[in-house]
């Protein structure tokens, strides 16, 4: 498979007025199409500067990180909360992304529609976002973020507000919704469960200065569902190896 | 769902008390101000109190009638009202676009943000004088008086609003790239209905109050001249009839404003 995200040696960092912060020191690493991929760390290890030099949104210090894609619009973003506009109806947050780029061809639409009635969203369309639950909510994010076609979907603990129940509901509910559409995705938690039923490999960071400690390969691509994974039986062996990762330990 | 039919008997009860508060606060309104009213009359009938000094009810209802058919009422009237929603408009509008302004770059707000204080503590009738002076004697002196009072809170209160909008849905609209135009039109604005329509409220008030101190400082019309001229040739009559006229109105316009925000918000917010 061909790498779609390259990260090189890459280093981000940050002043304020009394000091000079290095978030992130010398990372490297690749993500292939079509993977998903999840960043683990523990919190405040820089996890949300790694989101905002993928989707562009800051540039690194020095390094480089490479998007192999003609896409202009190649990264999408779903963030912690839903963030639904609450004066637009589900079908108008849905077509936010593609008014902004201003994409009104009637292809484009149609996709966005075609999204909406394929995941359970059809009959919500004129339907304000205070009328739907926390987990259908989320998944109009999701269907907001992949409806301007992004070749890379980033995840920012996306489940983090739900609640457990919800919470497991809705990561089945993307999980399924971002194999079916063939997305590369990247997620970024400090949730080693989380990272583990929904990655095909795991880059575990170290505290900061962020850097690579280990990558993880699961090999759970098989299962089909994030709540099976979790019934695997080297589910807890490999949860075991990560913790010992993201705690200090050496591969 | 459930429809009326399949309630339960403690449920109509319920919603049957609910109704009866809902009553009860509408008629202890209305009471309030027909025992007032009463009240008033009594004293002033009954000669306990001076109506040369305190006016009564039923002689300010002889004086609203008599200046509606005579033409005067609708004459000042129109002048306050006109006085009143031109500086209202041109108010709001100026301190919609002085608060996207101070938005759009932080420089200019780090610039202004100073003056900006400053002038909102300015009692703005000290300006007075140099108001009729620079614009003259005329109505447009008082449209100027009530535009000054009500732009600056407008900006100020807007701004914030404008500059408190949830940092995650900016990121949002950066990780879509949208430009600051975008960002503004299709999120710090409709995020910003509320405080708008806050602000149009207090901006009912507010133009009130300009427009008749204004009048006060310098008119031949209106109702704030009336309330002059009524109170230095001691017709108590006539101020105690402006006073309420003024009241309805003011009334009036608040409630106009707020059915306007119930359809603009509607349960979106």
């Amino acid at each position: 498979m061909q790498d779609i995200l390259i990260f090189e040696n890459v280093r981000q960092v940050f002043y304020t007025d009394t000091q000079e912060t290095v978030a992130i020191e010398d990372l490297s690493f690749a993500v292939k199409k079509g993977q998903f991929a999840a960043i683990l760390g523990p919190s405040g290890c820089g996890k949300t500067t790694v989101l905002s030099l993928i989707s562009r949104l800051i540039k690194p210090t020095s390094g480089q990180i490479k998007i192999l894609s003609d896409n202009p619009n190649a990264v999408g973003y779903m963030l912690q909360h839903d963030h639904l506009f609450g004066w637009r109806t589900i079908e108008k947050n849905i077509t936010l992304g593609l008014e902004i780029l201003g994409k009104k061809s009637k292809e484009d639409y149609l996709y966005a529609n075609t999204l909406m009635e394929k995941y359970g969203l059809g009959e919500f369309k004129t339907h304000y976002p205070n009328q739907l639950s926390g987990g259908m909510r989320q998944r109009t994010a999701l269907i907001r973020t992949l409806a301007t076609r992004p070749d890379i979907l980033l995840l920012d603990e996306p489940f983090s507000a739900l609640d457990y129940q919800t919470r497991l509901n809705v990561c089945e509910d993307v999980y399924s919704i971002i194999r079916k559409e063939n997305k590369t995705a990247i997620l970024v938690t400090h949730d080693i469960s989380e990272a583990i039923s929904l990655a095909d490999v795991i880059f575990v960071l170290t505290a900061r200065p962020s850097t690579l400690r280990a990558t993880h390969v699961t090999g759970l691509q098989d299962i089909p569902s994030p709540l099976k994974r979790r019934e695997s039986k080297d589910f807890s062996a490999q949860f075991q190896i990560l913790y010992n990762y993201l705690n200090g330990g050496n591969k | 769902m459930k429809n009326n039919t399949a309630l339960s008997p403690q449920h109509l009860k319920y919603l049957k008390n609910k109704k009866k508060a809902a009553i009860a606060v509408h008629v202890a309104r209305l009471g309030l101000l027909v025992v007032f009213l009463g009240v008033w009359e009594l004293l002033a009938v009954t000669g306990a109190i001076d109506v040369f000094l305190t006016s009564s009810p039923s002689r300010v209802l002889e004086t609203i009638v008599t200046m509606t058919t005579d033409g005067q009422l609708l004459k000042h009237v129109w002048a306050s009202l006109y006085e009143t929603v031109a500086g209202y408009v041109i108010g709001t509008v100026a301190g919609y676009l002085i608060a996207v302004a101070l938005w759009w770059n932080v420089h200019v707000r780090k610039v202004f943000e100073p003056y900006l204080v400053v002038i909102n503590s300015l009692p703005k009738i000290a300006l007075g004088p140099l108001i009729i002076l620079w614009a003259g004697t005329g109505k447009n002196s008082i449209i100027v008086m009530t535009v000054l009072i009500s732009v600056v809170i407008t900006a100020i209160s807007l701004m914030n609003g404008f500059c408190e909008t949830d940092k995650n849905k900016i990121l949002l609209m950066q990780s879509m790239h949208a430009t600051k135009l975008q960002t503004f039109t299709k999120l710090v604005a409709p995020a910003n209905l509320p405080t708008l329509t806050a602000t149009l409220k207090i901006n009912v008030g507010m133009s009130w109050v300009g427009s008749i101190m204004g009048e006060y400082l310098v008119s031949r019309e209106g109702l704030g001249y009336l309330l002059v001229y009524g109170s230095q040739t001691f017709r108590l009559d006539l101020v105690m009839s402006c006073t309420v006229l003024l009241c309805a109105l003011a009334g009036v316009m608040y409630a106009i404003v707020a059915v306007a925000e119930k359809l603009l918000l509607k349960n979106k917010y």
